[in-house]
Order: C-alpha cells, then structure tokens, then sequence
C-alpha cells in the first residue's frame, strides 16, 4: 500500500520535471497556459476537499479549543474564561485520577494490542499464505470479526460474557468450574477481557494487512533461498519477514492510533460503574463521562484538545522515527 | 411549520398594534399586549416525550384537541419526541440556535431547569401567572423554582420506596415490611436463609446505587443544609459524611447480588429482571419500577405482567435510626412544563390547564405516570401504584433527586463515588470530595 503510494508520488514528479525539460518551442504562451490550467485543476479539484476539511475539521478543532478555556454547561454562550484550568488547574483533567487511569488504560491497550496481535497475525497470515484446501474460505472466516459492526461485537460480546452468560457456561459444561470469573465486573480484571474483545475483533484486519503484504513478496526470492538449501523457517524468518517490515509497521501504526481513541466496544461491554472506577475506562470514553454526560461541555473540550494532542504526537513521533524509511518522498521531505 | 408561526404571530402583533393604536393602549409602549389571553390567533409548538404509540401519546393529542375546541384561537401543533433525543439533542440545540424553540417542553426540575434560567434565560417566569389556589392544587413545585420564581409545572411525580416481593417475603417469614434499618436487616437475613438475594441494585449504572447514598443522605441532613447544597454546591455540612458512613454500614449486610457492578437497571440481564422472575426480593426504586419489572419478566413468558402485579408490595425508605434529619423525608421524581422566554401568554393557561385536576385523572388513567393535581390519585387503580400515589399526597417534605439536583455535572462524579463505597475502596470523604471538584468544572 505505502509503496504504491510513493510510486505515484515520484511518477507525478518525473512526469513534471520531464514535461517541463523537454524541447519548448512555443515556449512562453503555451508554458505559461500550461501553468495556469495546471493551478486552475488544483484549486478546483482541491477546493470541495479543502472547504469540507476546514468546515467539518478545522473549524470544530478550533471550537473546541476556545471552548475548553471556558467553565461552560451549555446554556448560553460560554462567559466564564477559566485559561488552562480545565487541563490543569486543581480540579483540571491532567490532575484527575480518573483521566489518569484512563490515560493508563490506553497505554496498555496499545501495547497490549500490539504484543499480543502482532506475533498471532504474522502465524496465522503465514499459515494462510501456504496453498491448502478451503483457504479462501479460512481467509475470508478470519476476517468476519472485523467486518461486524463495533456496536454488534460489544453488545454480543457483552451477552457472552455477563455473570452465568454463555462463557461461564461453557466452562462449566466442561468441567471447568474453577476458571469462571466474574469476567466483566471485577476491576482487576475487566481490563483483560476487554482486551481479549479486542484482538478477536482487530486480528482480522492485521491478517488481512499481512497477507496482502506478504501477496507483495516475490516468490523467487523463497525459490532461490529454497535453492540455496533454507529451510520453511528459515525462508520465513530471514526472506518474508524482513519483506513484509513495512507492512508490519503500518499496521502497529494504524493499531496504535485505533487503541488510544478506542471507544464503543469499551464502551458496550463494559458498565458505567466499571468504568467510573477507573478499571476499563479509556480517554475517549471519560470525554463522554465527564463532558457530554456530565454536561461540562468546557472541561469535555479540553479532554478531546487532551486526547488529540497525544494522538497527534504520536503518529507524528512513529512516523519520524519508525515509518521515515517507508514513507520517505510521500510524506516527509524528498532527500 | 416555523414559518406559518411567525406569520401567524406577525398577523397578531399587527391585530394587537392595530387595537393599540385605535386607542385601546395608552401605556406609552408600541408594543403589543401580551397580557391577555386570546384576543389573537396563535399557535403553540410543543414537545413532549411520549413518543410510543400508546394511551400516553393519544391522551396528549385529546388534551390539545380540547384545550383548542375551548379556545378556538389557539392552534397546538404537536412533536412527540423519543426522550432522551427529546431532553439531551432536540432542546438544547432549540434553545442554542436563535430561531424560535418550541413555546411549551419538557422541563426538568432541579439543576437542570437552574440552568436553563441562569445561564440561558430561556424560560418564561411563570410566578405573575400562578394564583395561590392553582399552587395549592398541585404537589411538588419546588424542584421547578429557580431564585424563588417559578418557571416550570410538574405533570408528573411519584416518590421512590422500596418495592418487594410478597410471596418471598411470605416464604422467608417476614409478617410486616420493615419500619426501620434494624427490621430491614433483619429481612435481609430471613431472605437469605431461604436462598434468595435479599435486594437487587442495578449499580452497574451507577444511580441506582446512588439512590440508596440520597436517602440516608436526606435523613441525615436538616433541609437548610440541603437547600444550601442545592442552591449554592456548598456541601460542607457532616451530614453529607455521615451519609456514606450510613451506607458503609447498611452495606456491611451483603444485602445486594453478587455481581452488582456488573448488572445495569432495565436490560435484560438486569437487576429489575432479578426482580421480575423472582430471583431477588426488593429493589429502591422510583414509582416506574412495576412497569419495568413487568417487562423483563421473561422467566414468566405470557402472565409476566400478572406474576410481577400479584407479588410486588411498596413500603417507604424505612426509619435510619441514628440518622439526624427528618425521619419521613422522601425521595421524589417527576417531569414538567415550561414555556419559552418569548411565548405568548396562552402557553401559560395551557400549561396551568395541564395541570388541572380533570386533565390529571385522565393522565393518571392511562398509567403513564403518577399525577401531580391533588385528588388524581383516585383515578389510579393498580394497587402499589395507588399506594405510591397516596403516599405521594401525603408526603410532608420530598427531594428531588439529588443528581438531578444538583446537575448532571456534580450528580455523574457524585455518583461514581458513591458506587466506589459499594466497591469497597472508596469512603464517605471521598463522595464529598468528588463533589466538590466537580462544582468547579
């Protein structure tokens, strides 16, 4: 996917600089047509895009904002100015035990998601990539989860997993009495269920990634190293693996982004008073707690500022220091 | 539909300015008198929630259509609206907007209707309106007074008690429900020789455990110290304290499921199903909770409705010995009616009209909700509903919700600690404190 893109992005750069070194006899007029029917195409192709981006993005951005600089109910415009104290002032968000243990949660879901989805994707995506019977068939089953509906998959796994729900009842049948729990509603350990409602949701769509990934990986470089005597692990480990890098740090990109601003499975399978807590509650959804519920619409706005700002950085850091080889000539600076 | 107001209302302004100015005015103002009612044609917009077809709906539609034929220069357009879209998206954006919002909606009592007034000034003042007979005919009008004006009508209200279950009761032997905390902990220990769960809470949503932190809390402090809680967030009165020690202590009795934090109130897996198929023997509840027992019976699949109506008894929040407040004090909940700031005077009478004894009978009829007029109780024939509703006219102080109260943005924190109690690591101090906080965001 991403080399694709910086394919295309070359191309349309070659294709400029050739336009423009080639033999020009009619140079002055027809360059400077050429000029202005080319700004006329980016601004009237770009023009509906960037209105909409500023209108539905920017411009809500920037509510939000100078909202959250306020004391505000949502009745009347905002008047009381408080500066930062909704983000740290004594009763400021940052300060917050409750945003601190949500802050936490999503730590760990990240690193959760990443730790244990990405060794299971790269199995079964290798798996998959073998020639068997019934694999389109397998490939299309492992992708199922991620094609339901986020609000389907919490309310479904809420159902299986409730007190005496179909789990438990489960284990008992066979015989494993000593394993129930009381999955979703013991704090030290809601968070792991939750979890666990992740991956199954998600490892579809890191396998799906990898496979495509892996679909780009030419099958001579596996015949030559058969060739040269490599076994099916060691084809696997020192050929597809180092070949399917960028496609791995795309997805622990997209995984990483996707588990901080997690929201409606978290939020469907869990209780409200699970969740006040601190046990499975995550950023986005204590904004909704404590901003939309809780009708503070000035404190909500500095939790979603709080939330973007990290969000932000981070898929700015991981591109700068993880993605730099990948994306080089796309998105950062040709060198 | 907004256009047609405004036309109707400029052709009024332009009748009203036409009487002006042939000489029936003088007063110096070009205005047009609103003061009188029906001398124009107007049309009221107005929102309300009983947006399932059902008696609810059609009863509202007769009550417009009879308040029209009375008066035939009012025209009532309705919106019937899903509730929580109708309270959370619909009004908000209304009255933020600038057009015109409805002339008559839903109005909750309490911090929410504070702000309305407050911050908004949204809300016509209805105190001129309202003589001392119509204020005598109706209960529970505070909770819809904002700085001692009046600016909403309850149609609705009901105080919360204890629902139980006759026949399990029985069984534990249990011969006369619970006048105090002691007689009630005693049940709670009856109930569980026989193998039942003595009370079901749904405190997975958080305020329904909270329920039981208010009533200690309105028997533990003295009505200046609520009244100054809920005017001015001042909550430093100990009886907010004492309240959660109260609790700490009640809770010491196991009295509720397994589980609790993880069963919400109306679902089907839910603590009013627990109720329903006779699983548990009590839950504190509002006067709604017949209704949703019945709902999530499924255990008994067909005569649902009838298990839930002939074992379901209601007695009052018992008697907390040590506790230093108003030993009757209630808890309470209902809806009303406001008027925006620049209706015509006509939403006025229609809301009074609401109100009125004939109007409450046939509400009470259709087993919407429990009446406000005093008197309407009669119509009501379900038995622990009539029992709810008498005691409702009897009540001599009654509480709003204290969430409601308060306002969602200190209720929601107040909440959530509360239920850190019933978790087992917060404390009374704790309540306080989150309250606290939250008054500063």
């Amino acid at each position: 996917m991403t080399t694709t893109n910086r394919i295309h992005a070359e191309d349309l750069v070659d294709f400029a600089s050739a336009g423009s070194a080639g033999p020009r006899p009619f140079q002055s007029s027809s360059r400077a047509a050429r000029i202005r029917r080319k700004w006329y195409e980016i601004i009237g192709l770009t023009l509906p895009a960037v209105a909409i981006y500023t209108l539905f993005v920017l411009v809500p951005m920037g509510f939000a904002v100078y909202y959250s600089l306020f004391r505000w109910r949502g009745s009347g415009a905002p008047s009381d100015f408080i500066g930062l104290d909704n983000y740290i002032g004594p009763y400021g968000a940052l300060k917050d035990p409750l945003f601190q243990s949500a802050l936490m949660n999503n730590i760990k879901i990240v690193f959760g998601s990443l730790l244990i989805q990405g060794p299971l994707a790269i199995a079964i995506a290798l798996l998959l990539n073998r020639r068997f019977r019934g694999r389109a068939l397998f490939r299309m089953l492992v992708f199922v989860p991620y094609v339901l509906a986020e609000v389907t998959v919490g309310v479904m796994w809420r159902l299986i997993l409730t007190n005496d729900g179909v789990f438990d009842t489960v284990l008992r049948d066979l015989g494993l009495d000593s394993l129930v729990r009381s999955w979703l509603g013991d704090p030290n350990l809601v968070l792991w269920t939750v979890l666990g409602v992740l991956t199954w949701k998600y490892l579809g769509f890191a396998i799906i990634l990898l496979l495509a990934g892996l679909s780009n990986v030419p099958e001579e470089l596996s015949e030559a190293a058969a060739i040269d005597g490599a076994g099916w692990w060691q084809i696997q480990w020192h050929v597809t693996l180092p070949l399917l890098g960028p496609t791995i740090r795309i997805w622990a990109f997209l995984s990483m982004i996707g588990s901080l601003q997690v929201f409606d499975v978290v939020w469907l399978v869990t209780t409200q008073a699970i969740r006040s807590l601190g046990a499975a509650n995550t950023m986005a959804t204590y904004m909704v707690s404590e901003g939309f519920l809780a009708r503070s619409w000035g404190y909500g706005s500095a939790v979603s500022v709080i939330l973007f700002v990290i969000s932000f950085g981070a898929a700015l850091l991981y591109q700068r220091l993880v993605l730099r080889r990948d994306l080089q000539g796309a998105l950062t600076e040709r060198s | 539909m907004a256009s047609t107001r405004r036309a109707r209302a400029a052709l009024a302004a332009l009748a009203t300015t036409t009487l002006v100015a042939s000489g029936c005015g003088g007063g110096g103002s070009d205005q047009p008198s609103d003061d009188v009612p029906y001398d124009s044609p107007v049309t009221l917009v107005w929102w309300h929630n009983a947006s399932e077809e059902g008696p609810g709906k059609q009863y509202w539609e007769k009550v417009a259509r009879d308040f029209m034929d009375q008066h035939p220069t009012v025209t009532i357009e309705i919106e019937a609206i899903e509730n929580e879209t109708l309270q959370r998206t619909r009004i908000p954006a209304a009255l933020q907007a600038g057009a015109p919002p409805p002339d008559i909606f839903m109005v909750w009592g309490g911090g929410e209707i504070i702000e309305q007034v407050r911050d908004g000034d949204y809300l016509k003042d209805l105190t001129p309106y309202l003589d001392d007979a119509f204020k005598n005919s109706v209960v529970a009008l505070d909770p819809w007074q904002v700085d001692g004006k009046q600016y909403g009508v309850p149609f609705r209200w009901g105080l919360e008690g204890i629902f139980y279950n006759k026949e399990l009761f029985a069984q534990a032997g249990i011969t006369d429900t619970p006048k105090t905390m002691t007689e009630l902990k005693e049940a709670i220990e009856k109930l569980k020789g026989i193998g039942v769960i003595p009370i079901s809470v749904g405190a997975g949503d958080n305020w329904p455990a909270a329920h039981w932190w208010y009533n200690f809390a309105i028997r533990s402090c003295s009505p200046e110290a609520l009244r100054a809680a809920a005017n001015d967030h001042n909550f430093d009165d100990q009886c907010f304290i004492k309240a959660g020690e109260l609790l700490q202590d009640f809770l010491a009795t196991e009295p509720f499921q397994p589980d609790f934090l993880n069963t919400r109130f109306s679902v089907a897996d839910g603590s009013a199903a627990l109720f329903g198929n006779g699983k548990s023997a009590m839950e504190l509840m509002g006067d709604w909770f017949r209704g949703t027992a019945s709902t999530f019976a499924s255990d008994f699949d067909g005569e649902k409705s009838e298990y839930v109506d002939r074992v379901i008894g209601w007695f009052p929040f018992p008697e907390v010995e040590g506790a230093p407040g108003d030993p009757t004090a209630a808890l309470g909940g209902g809806d009303g009616w406001g008027c925006a700031k620049n209706s015509p005077i006509e939403c006025v009478e229609f809301i009074k009209y609401l109100s009125t004894l004939e109007v409450q009978k046939g509400y009470a009829a259709t087993g919407s909700g429990l009446p406000v007029a005093k008197g309407a109780e009669a119509a009501i024939t379900q038995p622990v509903l009539r029992q709810i509703a008498d005691a409702t006219a009897q009540a001599k102080t009654a509480y709003l919700w204290l969430d409601t109260t308060y306002g969602a943005t200190i209720g929601n924190p107040m909440n959530a600690a509360i239920v850190k109690i019933f978790e087992g690591s917060g404390t009374p101090e704790d309540v306080v404190n989150a309250m606290k906080a939250a008054a500063a965001r």
